[in-house]
């Protein structure tokens, strides 16, 4: 692998950009690993980077259905933020902040993480009072968040419309600064490309149709595509397809997988300098540096693996799009498309061990687990190296729904993103 | 858009008049507070999640207003049946035939 540096880049200009290489290899499956990370997305491939750089951990395989970065990773609509209500969320997506914060650099590859703030409005009293508390909340755990009046929102973000006879009338809004977006195709790669560079096997195309169990219960491996695999420990990190790979270990999962979609208008000049979303009008957008404005919304109400989703769930958000921003209602919209993601009941993430010895668990994301990619591949890579959950993640178990235990930002937030 | 078969209206109608209820065929215990934590956790929180056949409820919301089965597979989202609530869940060999 080369380094990206201004030497390499001056010689690479001066001979046509030939010498680079590729990015990471492209191996045929061993028969045997200590560890295979199901499923390369940013969460899998940064476990992997995590295992092997943090660890010392080397003989390890990520093994992927289609191309890596493919799933949720390269579909979201990238936005980061860390304002969650309760102290085991404010913990875990405030460590990944913080990793993002220094990601460009320790992967050697620029992930564009731009913290131009993340503005969340509110469009009642309910909303206003449901947003004063996360701020409180969020000040406790030393997250930033602050409370803007209707002018100040609009001040920050011009677009707005905050006139007071408007559908959705803004009352104001939370603003975390340290919010933001990165690009997502190159949080997928850098993490495989340092991955690759340690030794990680990353093998694409490659399903996994089965876990393998010792008589004594114990993960032994698994079957794919490309022929049985064995593996001391297995890491699913599946996104909506974590039900289906849990069942082939006898695990039913608390989970549901939805259709999610996310749309993006023809590229314009700088307009947007922000993020904001609208969790009660289900709504949020911003521009990318292409110059589109990258817009999403909820997911439809119903399972589904079709990673299309209906026609009346993007007009719903256009027309909300439209009522909060009059200016963009001639814009094109260029292409949509859209994800399965995987929904507990809490809205909160499940990462750790599971009833069966050897395999672990990281999923439940849902709609909003992009902006976690890092602290949770961090972490999980800690609870499947010391065969024990991290502190950061040790509220995030799977048994939290026998014990009552929930991390209901269900509740907290009504939308999570 | 869905096109779905509510079998109480014996028509097809638009997906915007409809609610999904999720999962069908689940049975609430009269006394709860009797049920152990697993009874629970799998009465409340685990839901079928299939790459294939659901039985899942729905709500004729925007119409006659009633609740009714639906048997769907989830990666072509085609509904293979509608049935009234309170009717037999659909044996597994009745599947297969619908699948055909
Ligand atoms: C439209 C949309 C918008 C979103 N917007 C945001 C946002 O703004 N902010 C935010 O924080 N989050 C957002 N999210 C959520 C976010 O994308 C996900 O939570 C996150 O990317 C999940 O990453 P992952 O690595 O766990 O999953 P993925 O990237 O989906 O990776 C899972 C991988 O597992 C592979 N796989 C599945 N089954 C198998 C198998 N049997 N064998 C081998 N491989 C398998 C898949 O092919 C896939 O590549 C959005 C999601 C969508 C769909
Ligand atoms: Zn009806």
């Amino acid at each position: 692998m080369r380094n990206f540096n201004a030497l390499n880049l001056a010689r690479e200009a001066l001979r046509g950009h030939k010498g680079w290489g590729q990015q990471w290899r492209n191996p045929e499956p061993k028969k045997q690993y200590d560890i295979i990370i199901v499923g390369a997305g940013g969460h899998g491939l940064g476990t992997a980077y995590y295992l092997a750089k943090e660890h010392g951990l080397k003989n390890i395989a990520v093994l992927e259905k289609g191309w890596l970065g493919g799933g949720n990773t390269g579909r979201n609509t990238t936005i980061i933020r860390s304002n969650y209500l309760y102290d085991e969320s404010a913990g875990l997506y405030d460590h990944a902040v913080k990793l993002w914060e220094g990601l460009t650099h320790e992967l050697n590859y620029n992930v564009m993480f731009s913290q131009r703030g993340v503005m969340m409005l509110a469009h009642s009293v309910s909303d206003v009072q449901l947003a004063q508390r996360h701020i409180h909340a969020n000040r406790l755990n030393g997250v930033d968040n602050e409370w803007l009046t209707p002018q100040q929102a609009k001040d920050f973000c011009p677009p707005i419309n905050i006139s007071k006879d408007s559908r959705y009338p803004v009352l104001g809004a939370a603003l975390q600064r340290r919010g933001g977006v990165a690009r997502h195709d190159a949080v997928a790669w850098g993490y495989a490309r340092q991955a690759s560079a340690m030794g990680v096997d990353i093998i694409q195309n490659c399903e996994v149709t089965g876990i393998n169990r010792a008589p004594s219960g114990e993960v032994t491996g698994v079957e794919t595509t490309k022929g049985t695999i064995g593996a001391k420990q297995v890491g699913v990190v599946a996104a909506g397809h974590t039900s289906v790979l849990m069942e082939m270990a006898g695990i039913q999962m608390p989970l549901e997988s939805f259709p999610l979609q996310a749309l993006v208008s023809e590229p314009v000049k700088p307009v947007f300098p922000c993020v904001v979303m609208s969790n009660a009008v289900h709504a949020y957008i911003s521009q990318s540096d292409k110059g589109e404005l990258v817009i999403g919304g909820g997911t439809d109400s119903y399972v589904s693996y079709s990673q299309t989703g209906s026609m009346h769930m993007l007009q719903e958000t256009l027309d909300s799009i439209i009522e909060l921003y009059p200016m963009f209602n001639r814009m094109k919209m260029l292409r949509t498309w859209g994800g399965v993601v995987d929904v507990t009941p809490d809205r909160s993430p499940i990462i750790g061990m599971t009833p069966v010895k050897g395999l672990y668990v990281n999923c439940g994301w849902g709609t909003g687990g992009f902006k976690a990619t890092p602290g949770s591949a961090n972490v999980f890579a800690h609870t499947i190296a010391k065969d024990e959950p991290h502190k950061i993640n040790a509220g995030f178990t799977l048994d939290r729904f026998r014990n009552g235990r929930l991390i209901d930002e269900a509740a907290a937030a009504a939308v999570a993103h | 858009m869905l096109l779905i078969n509510c079998p109480y209206c014996e028509d097809d109608r638009p997906e915007l008049e409809f609610a999904n209820a999720g999962e069908a065929h689940i049975h609430r215990p009269k006394d709860m507070a009797d049920m152990s934590d697993e009874a629970f956790e799998a009465m409340f929180f685990i839901r079928d999640n299939p790459k294939g056949v659901i039985l899942e409820r729905w709500r004729h919301a925007h119409g006659c207003g009633r609740f009714f089965n639906a048997v769907r597979h989830t990666v072509s989202d085609k509904f293979l049946k509608t049935y009234m609530a309170g009717e037999p869940r659909p044996s597994d060999d009745e599947i297969t035939e619908l699948m055909k």
